[in-house]
């Protein structure tokens, strides 16, 4: 069964489907990203296959890794009545580059890609309300992008400064001994 | 006839309106020109910071009288960066992370975490620690249904059952106290076996804790469920089918409310799910109080499962001996340089963890909790990606909520079980 | 029969009574709220040292428990809701993420909420035992009796002689 639903992608989409791997028992298959639309509604909507669930879906950024497409957004999806599951990722190198909405095949998909947007900053073409979700509208940057810094805060309140050295006893440096 | 004198005569056009103002209207009665009273749209805000939402969540609502007439649902006010910290941090230092996760049943995402570590190795662990997973896993879905029950009925304004519940869950709290060390954050799981060994008076105290336990259970069903207040706001509130549940992305106790047979322990067991016998209930009609029975009733499957592992376990090691991922034993660190080496290596740098990447799920209190990882062969991974459950679940709030009353908000709120460090992240 | 009578400073007495009639709003937003909850259980019974009822609206509150985590997203909703509350009003932040951060350094998190609102009383521990909250409770009292909490003593307006912790307020 494991090998089932690559092999049918790849009688389906030929050329978009770049690359495929079961490593560790995932099936995982790499698709060109203007295809992504088109393999998703076939994989939702062949009874055979019948994906009904987006399990997830999320992007990893490999800036350390040097590697080229720089990021690459992975959907996971699984099948209820078929019990099985199939990983598509798509390959996205310049951030301003957009992948096409899925969100209107599975509801979920909607604020799934809003949180990419927010972390990583690859946008959704035609989603119908393309806004930050976890983090602030006045959030500058995106977080989980490996150029992004760990701990550079973006504060909307603070105290006045000398009420917090107050505060602090004088020893800022206390507080940052745990880092 | 005799008090007819005390009566008043009326004035020839008593029901008819004072001039320049609207008549008054008794219960029920129309206003005679066929219109309805007018409403005005209005908009009100609940949260983030709002008691009965546990959990941090904006809601805006829209509101035509009493009824919502559409919901949006902001969440990420508890954000914590767990991606981001995790990557920071080698594959063993995440596990205080994940516990923070879904606060409620730490130990869940300790094993989810540590299952999802070990298929990227190749490696799984030995007998007795899954065993042991096992049973603070279904430890910890007490503690997490338990909490929902107590916060549950406490929003609907009843606070003695909450103290019973709670009750009970300090009671799992100190087994799991006792394995683990800590109350609430264990970080107790470790990659290729468990911590520590459980103590030799364990299963004595869990079979006598879990007696008491299914008392307060049955008590609080006998209670609560048939209550006629419960019952008027939970049965046929927010109901939700099961294919618009699918396409949120729902699993866990709220999907198997609607009717749909899923669960991760039954369709795709890990650990050792196929060797003990216990059901998976499903509700019918994917309403709040389906939701509610579901989890009663999982409280129950859950002490039967230990029951059967207390019986099933068997002595043997905890950990891997493999050098690569286990610590060593104190002596060794302290007595050989190898050891010291070994730990060394292990706590600065990390596990090596070979390149590649894995997603694997196990069944949280939620539902399907995920963890896709992504390593390149150093000792901290590349992404950490953890698939909350409730996060999906939030998703439909908005959906579920419309045309409802103010009033079924707080209960079907509830039913979702947000919890903010699993949903937020 | 001599005529009975005692001494003291009005001050005194009022804040003896203010220290047994708390009534906390409770800043609930992560982990550490299961651990608040256990304290209102049976087994920690907060009840015991009259802080055991939450007011669920700021203006009827006098202490702000502020419980787990507090993102930069939030921190202004802690703010408004702190300037919400009556003067004289305490605050104790419950958890090490909420003192200082805790584990969680990065771009989300607030590093201690005292970056945002004065803090009374730190109470440590991810989570803290109940236990650390009822002697954070008790040393609240304690201040709360000398006049030492911060928002009183933004309010005197001269040094009590017996405190040698009070200061008049800075400018
Ligand atoms: S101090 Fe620990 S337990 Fe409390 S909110 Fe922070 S992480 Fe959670």
């Amino acid at each position: 069964m494991s090998l089932d639903v690559l092999k049918q992608l790849a009688e389906q989409f030929g050329r978009a489907l770049l690359r495929t791997h079961s490593e560790r028992g995932d099936d995982t298959a790499v698709i060109e990203a203007a295809a992504i639309r088109a393999v998703c509604l076939w994989l939702r909507d062949t009874p055979e296959l019948a994906f009904d669930m987006l399990t997830d879906l999320t992007a990893v950024d490999y800036l350390e890794q040097g590697r080229r497409p720089r990021f690459e957004v992975v959907y996971h999806l699984y099948s209820l009545p078929r019990r099985h599951r199939v990983r598509l990722k798509v390959g996205v190198d310049d951030p301003a580059a957009e992948v096409d909405t899925v969100s209107d095949l599975w509801r979920n998909g909607n604020w799934l890609e809003r949180e990419v947007w927010d972390l990583y900053g690859i946008k959704f073409r035609n989603h119908p309300d393309m806004r930050r979700i976890l983090l602030y509208e006045a959030f500058e940057g995106h977080p989980l992008r490996k150029d992004y810094v760990k701990d550079r805060r973006q504060p909307l309140v603070r105290r006045p400064a000398g009420e917090i050295a107050a505060a602090l006893g004088q020893r800022p440096a206390a507080r940052r001994s745990l880092i | 006839m005799r008090d007819a004198k005390f009566a008043r005569p009326l004035p020839p056009d008593a029901d008819a309106p004072l001039p320049g103002r609207p008549a008054l209207l008794g219960h029920g009665q129309q206003r005679n020109d066929g219109q309805e009273l007018p409403t005005e749209e209005m908009v009100l805000n609940m949260g983030p910071s709002h008691p009965a939402m546990h959990g941090t969540v904006h809601l805006r609502l829209v509101l035509d009288g009493e009824k919502i007439t559409s919901a949006g649902v902001s969440v990420g006010y508890l954000h914590r960066g767990f991606e981001k910290e995790c990557e920071a941090h080698t594959w063993a230092e995440n596990f205080p992370y994940t516990d923070r996760l879904n606060y409620v049943s730490p130990m869940l995402n300790n094993v989810g975490y540590a299952l999802a570590v070990e298929k990227l190795l190749g490696v799984s662990a030995p007998a007795r620690a899954q065993w042991i997973r096992m049973i603070v896993g279904e430890l910890a879905r007490l503690s997490d249904h338990l909490t929902y029950l107590g916060a549950q009925v406490m929003e609907l304004g009843a606070f003695t059952p909450y103290f019973y519940v709670i009750k009970a869950r300090e009671w799992v709290w100190d087994l799991l106290e006792l394995v683990s060390g800590a109350r609430l954050t264990h970080a107790y799981v470790r990659i290729g076996g468990v911590a520590a060994d459980l103590p030799p008076d364990f299963a004595a105290r869990t079979r006598e804790t879990l007696e008491r336990l299914s008392a307060v259970v049955e008590e609080f069903d006998r209670l609560i469920t048939r209550n006629r207040i419960f019952m008027d706001r939970m049965q046929g509130v927010a109901v939700i089918s099961a294919d618009d549940a699918i396409s949120h992305g729902w699993t866990g106790p709220c999907l198997r409310g609607s009717g749909v047979e899923y669960d991760v322990r039954k369709a795709h067991p890990y650990l050792f799910y196929d060797r003990v016998a216990f059901e998976i209930p499903i509700g019918a009609n994917g309403d709040n109080m389906d939701r509610y029975l579901i989890r009663i009733e999982e409280t129950r499957q859950s002490c039967a499962i230990i029951r059967q592992c207390l019986q099933q376990i068997e002595p043997g090691a905890i950990q891997l001996t493999d050098p690569r991922i286990s610590l060593p034993t104190k002596a060794q660190a302290y007595n050989t340089i190898e050891g010291l080496i070994n730990h060394f290596k292990l706590v600065v740098d990390g596990i090596e963890v070979p390149a590649g990447e894995v997603y694997s799920y196990t069944e949280a209190g939620n539902g399907e909790l995920g963890f896709y990882l992504v390593a390149d062969g150093s000792g901290r991974p590349v992404k950490c990606r953890c698939r909350p459950p409730c996060f999906m679940q939030m998703t439909a709030l908005g959906h579920l909520l419309r045309g409802l009353n103010i009033a079924d908000i707080i209960p079907t709120f509830d039913t979702l079980n947000m919890i903010g460090g699993e949903c937020d992240r | 029969m001599g005529l009975e009578f005692t001494t003291g400073r009005l001050a005194d007495a009022i804040n003896w009574a203010r220290k047994y009639s708390l009534f906390q709003y409770p800043f609930v937003t992560a982990c550490c709220g299961m651990e608040f909850m256990a304290l209102w259980g049976p087994r920690f019974d907060v009840a015991r040292f009259g802080a055991e009822f939450p007011r669920f609206s700021p203006r009827q509150a006098d202490l702000l428990m502020v419980v787990g985590t507090v993102t930069e997203r939030q921190a202004p909703v802690l703010k408004r809701i702190y300037e919400q509350i009556c003067e004289p009003k305490w605050v104790v932040s419950f958890g090490v993420c909420a003192s200082s951060g805790g584990f969680y350094q990065n771009y989300s998190t607030v590093p201690g909420i005292d970056h945002v609102i004065p803090v009374d009383v730190y109470i440590p521990g991810c989570p803290p035992q109940p236990e650390q909250v009822l002697d954070a409770l008790i040393m609240l009292q304690q201040r709360i009796q000398d006049g030492r909490g911060w928002s009183q003593r933004q309010q005197q307006l001269e040094p009590s002689p017996r405190d040698p912790h009070t200061r008049p307020p800075q400018p």
